[in-house]
């Protein structure tokens, strides 16, 4: 197959083969599990459990709201002990609500399982959509973006071929590797299930050249009459070769519009791990309920891969890894590129935790101080995205972000080469959060904004309502009035006239002069 | 000559028209820049400006009576998008931007009078007469105009809780070797890169 190749992009040792060197652990389960409600890109989860409750394994403890969310479900069986709010896995170091499981040891599935569909192939791609929502799964290379959503292409796309990303690209993380070292035919099961809800007609496997093993196990898992529908692809190893947009590149040679979908092309692509949890979910009927985590760096005893529960805190996993190496002082959650530092080692694995890499202070010299930019343009060259990432600095720095998004902020992937390869130690990609973030928050503000001017808005119009409506009661009530007393006033000064014209001519008939007198002084 | 003449005076007349009929057919109502510059504000409406509401402000900004930076909860944002908006020049804030807080009422010392009620500017209190007043979390501006009427104090500002959802990445500390910025501070920072 001929291959592509992406702008820029950096050869980074690669650091895999400390955590595939022994084979994969299964660990046993923890006594609490600390499973967050929100896991995921999307709307946060509502508990379906209360404290006290038991749940079986597999059973769903939190339910999805929206439609790009995903369900949560219990790691094992066993009673809620709390919901209280937890240290997650965030760059923020922040809590949230997280439900904390006290396990009875027995494991026990009770029937929370879904109905086993071997039969696959008959059935439609809604209802098997609807199997990989009911499984809670997400996209497991890191993003966690909710799977059926991701399955669901707008109306009008045909999507012609499935893209399975096994590039794993960052240096350190091998969950990806050893899972298809191990279970190569559920991958290609897993791919065989998305393809059909997808009608798609070709899979393209990419696997990066550093992992023959993996390479091999697939080759050899694949049915000999699948040739030509699941192709397994050899890419060089490039960093960030592993970014959807970048594999896409590299296996076509087209690029993903800006702003757009790798479904606009036609291709949808999925992550190894996701795919293997797609096929438990509609043969087993098993929701996502663990993952292979990495734990590897030069601050653990015996760097290995990890089958850890959800909600497993990493202490436990660094312990079943031979626990830390003298001198660790940083832990960080994913790669040494993209990861984030994590300072608690109580935070539980999530759906999206690969790797965990703990570091000594040795292996992380300080980069030095930050120097300003000298426009060598070595971040241009590097950048897989094909930005200016030095233009995008100054914007972010001088807050504009108007200008800072026409040059594409949104297209930036936040790989990590330019501040790698930048001579000034520039933390060019915290500019880069930073400002996302900023232009995000700005926008919600604006909403919010609108929304309390249009409260402002209906109040004052309420009360010009009320004010006017007053008045023409009272001016209402002041007619009526009017009306009324003329009324009376006429009525009895007619009366009075008739009563007076009576006694006058009564007078004058009876010449009584005097009567008349008094009458008038009366009157 | 003549002719010449002729003709520059019919073309006068017939754009003469043509001004005068459209500048008629097509007045705007209203005033467009006061409705921009009160789409910048952050809609509070809590007077600190020393106008009575937002569109106020807004509208004496637009006039030229009002500076640009006077709207302590828009912050050096709101300064930097109206200098933008106007062709101003930014300015530092003249007041201090305080953190962001919503009221939150007392329930137990609350007397049901209605006044915050009468007070807020965008109807985020719900209550009636001698019951129960509360506000409404997410409606709150944070304006702070239900404090004063409040016959028994029983109204508190509450600092907003930092959630996940609200965190934002700092902005990373400038290099320590670059030119220190002129004093006005952090607006005037703003540099016009061209392209």
């Amino acid at each position: 197959m001929h291959l592509h190749r992406f702008h820029g992009g950096l050869k980074l040792p690669d650091h895999k083969a400390e955590s595939t060197a022994q084979p994969l652990l299964t660990m046993g389960v923890p006594k609490y599990l600390y499973v967050p409600l929100s896991q995921h890109i999307g709307a946060p989860t509502e508990p379906l459990v209360a404290p006290g409750d038991y749940v079986s394994k597999g059973q769903r403890i939190s339910r999805a709201k929206d439609y790009i969310c995903a369900h949560v479900h219990a790691p094992t069986s066993g009673r809620v002990k709390e919901i209280v709010e937890h240290p997650i896995p965030h760059p923020s170091c922040l809590s949230a609500p997280c439900i904390v499981i006290e396990s009875d040891a027995h494991d026990q599935w009770g029937d929370s399982r879904m109905p086993a569909w071997l039969d696959w192939r008959e059935r439609d791609a809604r209802s098997l959509r609807d199997r990989v929502r009911a499984a809670g799964i997400v996209g497991m290379g890191g993003a966690a973006f909710p799977t059926a959503a991701k399955l669901n292409p707008r109306a009008g796309t045909r999507i012609h071929t499935l893209v399975v990303n096994g590039a794993e690209c960052e240096p350190y993380i091998s969950c990806d590797d050893i899972l298809m070292r191990t279970c190569p035919e559920a991958i290609l099961e897993g791919a065989r299930i998305v393809a059909h809800i997808l009608g798609a007609e070709r899979i393209l496997f990419a696997v990066e050249d550093n992992k023959p093993e993996a390479l091999r196990a697939l080759t050899d898992a694949r049915r000999a009459d699948e040739a030509d529908f699941i192709q397994i692809v050899s890419i060089p190893s490039i960093y960030p070769t592993g970014g959807e947009r970048q594999l896409i590149q590299v296996l076509t040679g087209r690029e993903v519009p800006s702003a757009g979908l790798p479904a606009d092309l036609g291709m949808v692509c999925q992550n190894t791990g996701t795919l293997k949890a797609i096929r438990d979910a509609v043969l087993h009927g098993q929701p996502l309920i663990s993952r292979i985590v990495t734990v590897t760096g030069p601050g653990i005893r015996e760097p290995r891969n990890v089958e850890a529960l959800i909600g497993t805190r990493f202490a436990d996993l660094i312990a079943a890894a031979g626990g830390y190496a003298p001198g660790v002082d940083r832990l960080v959650m994913g790669g040494p590129m993209m990861g984030f530092a994590i300072g608690d080692d109580a935070v539980p694995v999530i759906k999206g935790t690969n790797c965990l890499l703990a570091t000594r202070p040795q292996d992380t010299p300080a980069p030095g101080p930050v120097m300003p930019c000298i426009r060598c343009g070595e971040c241009t060259r590097v950048c897989p995205a094909n930005l200016l990432p030095q233009q995008l600095y100054w914007f972010a720095k001088g807050k504009d972000f108007d200008s800072v998004q026409d040059y594409g902020l949104f297209d930036c992937i936040e790989c990590g080469c330019c501040a790698h390869v930048c001579p000034s130690n520039i933390p060019l990609v915290q500019y880069y959060r930073f400002a996302k973030q900023e232009i995000w928050g700005r926008e919600r503000e604006r909403q919010k904004a609108d929304l309390a001017r249009e409260r402002f808005e209906f109040r004052q119009l309420r009360q010009e309502r009320e004010e006017r409506e007053k008045a023409e009661r009272l001016a209402r009530k002041k007619a009526a009035l009017a009306r009324k007393e003329p009324d009376q006033g006429t009525k009895t000064a007619i009366d009075g006239a008739i009563e007076r014209a009576r006694a006058k001519r009564d007078g004058q008939s009876t010449g009584d002069a005097s009567s008349a007198d008094r009458e008038r002084a009366d009157g | 000559m003549l002719h010449a003449i002729l003709a520059i005076a019919g073309l006068a007349l017939v754009f003469g028209l043509i001004l005068g009929y459209s500048a008629q057919r097509f007045r705007v109502e209203g005033d467009p820049i006061a409705d921009q510059i009160d789409a910048l504000l952050p809609q509070t409406q809590c007077g600190q400006c020393t106008y009575p509401g937002c569109r106020p402000y807004a509208e004496a900004i637009a006039a030229g009576e009002a500076d640009i930076n006077r709207c302590p909860p828009g912050g050096e944002a709101t300064v930097l998008a109206l200098a933008d908006l106007l062709g101003r020049d930014p300015k530092p804030l003249e007041a201090e931007t305080r953190e962001k807080a919503v009221a939150v009422i007392d329930e137990q010392t609350c007397i049901g009078c209605t006044l915050c009620i009468q007070a807020c500017p965008v109807d985020a209190i719900v209550g009636a007469a001698k019951q129960m007043h509360t506000v409404i979390e997410e409606e709150c501006t944070g304006c702070e105009l239900c404090l004063e009427p409040c016959p028994v104090d029983c109204i508190f500002m509450v600092p907003l809780q930092q959630d996940i959802a609200d965190w934002r990445w700092a902005q990373p500390e400038p290099s320590p070797v670059e030119r220190p910025r002129r004093a006005t501070g952090d607006v005037t920072g703003k540099r016009r890169e061209s392209a």
